[in-house]
């Protein structure tokens, strides 16, 4: 795990350099270029207002109120979350080339699609942190706001490098992977309050790290107040366990690469 | 003594065959106990090389040839560090440069510029490198108009010249070339030759696949032959292209024998009889319906060995002009024969009659032959340009009815280093008198394979 922390340092000029490529490439010859990265997120909280608000009214309790603004804080994060892990799945069979011709360090490229994704969120913020002070909820707790992220980071990192290594043995995971995401996406509190849920479902709901993470970008941005200090030090654990497991992994499966994808 | 650049020792690589079968074992296995390969069985691997050991000194170029599939690819990834030795071990000292796949890494859909920053870091160059050499860079590829557009608009010479000034300049210790040298029009790659001459002369290490003998005999100092993952030969490049070329002609011998015996099973299985032989000596014979390589006749004397030997009477398949070249030829009869010609054709690889003679024609009568006998055939001061040569030979009665006529079943390389055209190189000398006044060339020798020790 040192080693891979190591070598991501040792390689930043090369991740900053691909993710600059990534980004310009991502919306080269598209009309609006850049400006997708606000209007994407602007058009997802549009359809999912429309469709909580006018087509499903009425299920959201007080403190969700504004909906589509408690939606939005969720929504940006976890997009992050599920674009970083559907991306990184495939990405060393789509770089094949560089794996098998040039002498690479392959765990460059899951850190690139999750560093990537950060920055569309970190983009998206803006115009998050703009509707929470016109909705006047914005308070001093957001400037704790790097914690969530940093856990979230260290997640998403460590389900990358597993991701992206299993899956060159077993292609079926980049399959799989949307219907688990999809699951994911309803088992963490984005579109409900995680306080609303009682029960055995609340038990479920905790065994889930990114619950604890969005329960906490909600609270810091949201509410305003923050106490969900023990959940959210949980998932930075669990997040650095996974970050172990899978780079152990990439590691265990690094030499095979070149030959499998 | 410094540590030489490139060391092997006894270096295996061992791919799995049936990627599916058993994933998960294997998986597990990898995970638990370190083993991924000593758990399948042997016959779901393939040993692409196998007990490979050498050494590249510091400053030396380093050819390895063979034919597809020896291993020499594999060999160059291993050597890169893409991939691991399964077995053996493999040490490079320095910051190495593989040319193996031009240009990968390159994103279409931005500019050139990017790309070379980006390629140049993926190298292990750092940013300030790259900018540094960014120019060279662009005027090596000649792509100063298009730097700007994204590299999905490049034509494949255009990206693949940006990819080779990229990795050329990435100023490896060891420069590692896989048959890339092919990037573009004429110039481009001189231009890519004299930057690798450039390279040698500043001492740094290049190891070098490629399947053009003559780039091998030119730059390398030491050349290593891989023939099916193994070290076939290995040493003074003008000796082992000669072996390797020996044996590539061996092997288009027993290619066209084994043709020629499909056929005979062919004729044989079929009611009519073989139609009959020519009955023309190799001196004689008119080329009707081409020239196609064949065995007939009676087999009453039978041409059992042919060799082709050299001055000092050691068997080559290449010779240079002004050699002497002998045709060493076995032959018997079971049963005493009193009437036989021998017959000698010689034919350029397109199937032009260059020559040929027999001991009829030349007058020679009372033939006996009782047993085992050998006729030699010394053709003095080789007469022929640069190309492949084969070789009719046969035995056959005066009215031409062959015992034994082998056409086409032989044959040799004439290498030279003027590469003048034609088929026959009379002797000759130039002279200029009066007013005119040329320089004469400088002295070359002519390629000497004679003076090699021969493995």
């Amino acid at each position: 795990m040192i080693a891979a922390i190591r070598s991501l340092v040792r390689y930043r000029a090369l991740v900053r350099s691909l993710v600059s490529r990534e980004l310009k490439a991502r919306y080269r010859g598209s009309v609006l270029g850049f400006f997708w990265s606000f209007v994407n997120p602007l058009l997802l909280l549009l359809t999912y207002t429309l469709v909580f608000t006018v087509i499903l009214p009425g299920r959201q309790s007080e403190a969700m109120q504004p909906y589509f603004l408690f939606f939005f804080t969720g929504i940006l994060p976890w997009t992050w979350f599920s674009a970083s892990l559907a991306e990184s799945s495939g990405v060393l069979i789509s770089s094949g080339n560089l794996i098998k011709k040039v002498l690479f360090p392959a765990e460059v490229l899951p850190a690139v699609t999750v560093i990537a994704n950060l920055v569309h969120f970190l983009l998206g913020l803006p115009i998050l942190l703009v509707f929470l002070a016109w909705k006047g909820k914005l308070g001093w707790t957001a400037l704790l706001l790097p914690l969530p992220l940093l856990v979230q980071l260290v997640l998403c990192l460590g389900l990358a490098l597993f991701l992206s290594a299993i899956t060159v043995h077993f292609r079926d995971v980049q399959s799989i992977l949307g219907h688990v995401l999809h699951l994911w996406f309803f088992a963490t509190p984005v579109l409900y309050h995680y306080g609303d849920i009682h029960g055995t479902l609340r038990q479920v709901l905790r065994m889930n790290p990114m619950t604890h993470v969005l329960v906490s970008y909600q609270q810091i941005l949201f509410h305003g107040h923050f106490g969900h200090w023990r959940g959210l030090g949980l998932a930075f654990l669990v997040g650095v366990a996974m970050f172990a497991v899978g780079a152990f992994l990439f590691d265990r499966l690094r030499d095979t690469f070149p030959e499998e994808v | 003594m410094r540590p030489p650049a490139i060391a092997a020792t006894d270096v295996a690589k061992v791919y799995r065959r049936f990627i599916h079968r058993n994933q998960f074992k294997t998986l597990k296995s990898a995970l638990l106990t370190r083993s991924l390969l000593s758990d399948l069985r042997p016959d779901e691997t393939f040993t692409a090389l196998d007990g490979v050991s050498f050494e590249v000194p510091r400053g030396s170029t380093f050819g390895v040839i063979g034919e597809n599939g020896s291993g020499k690819s594999t060999l160059l990834k291993l050597v890169a560090g893409i991939t691991k030795p399964t077995r053996g071990s493999l040490v490079v000292d320095g910051r190495v440069s593989a040319l193996i796949e031009l240009g990968a890494g390159f994103h279409p859909e931005i500019s050139g510029r990017e790309n070379v920053s980006i390629n140049g870091i993926m190298l292990g160059l750092t940013r300030k490198e790259v900018e540094r050499r960014f120019d060279e860079i662009v005027a090596f590829a000649e792509l100063e108009e298009f730097i700007d557009a994204p590299v999905k608009t490049y034509s494949s010479g255009m990206y693949m010249r940006l990819g080779f000034a990229v990795a050329i300049h990435v100023d490896p210790d060891v420069l590692l070339i896989d048959e890339v040298l092919a990037v573009g029009d004429e110039a481009f790659t001189r231009k890519c030759l004299d930057k690798i001459a450039e390279l040698r002369r500043r001492g740094k290490t290049i190891l070098f696949v490629t399947h053009s003998l003559g780039l091998v005999e030119k730059m390398c100092d030491d050349v290593l032959w891989l023939r099916h993952g193994r070290t076939a030969d290995r040493g003074d490049p003008k000796r082992v292209v000669d072996a390797y070329l020996t044996h590539v002609a061996g092997g288009e011998d027993a290619r066209l024998k084994s043709g020629q015996a499909a056929a005979a099973g062919e004729a044989g299985r079929a009611s009519t009889p073989a139609p009959p032989a020519p009955a023309q000596s190799p001196g004689e014979a008119p080329l009707a319906g081409g020239y196609r390589p064949g065995r007939w006749g009676g087999r009453e004397v039978e041409i059992r060995a042919v060799r082709l030997l050299d001055a000092r009477g050691r068997e080559r398949h290449v010779f240079v002009p002004g050699e002497t070249v002998t045709l060493a030829v076995s032959v018997h009869a079971a049963l005493p024969v009193a009437d036989v010609v021998f017959g000698v054709g010689l034919f350029s690889a397109e199937g032009t009659r260059v020559y040929g003679t027999n001991t009829d024609l030349e007058g020679f009568t009372g033939s006996r032959l009782a047993g085992d006998g050998e006729v030699r055939l010394a053709l003095e001061g080789l007469s022929l340009v640069e190309g492949t040569y084969l070789v009719d030979l046969a035995a056959h009665r005066r009215d031409g009815t062959p015992y034994d006529y082998l056409r086409g079943q032989h044959s040799f390389r004439v290498k030279s280093r003027v590469k003048d055209v034609g088929v026959y190189r009379p002797l000759h000398r130039w002279a200029f008198t009066g007013g005119l006044s040329l320089d004469p060339p400088a002295p070359r020798a002519e390629l000497d394979l004679g003076d090699e020790p021969v493995a």
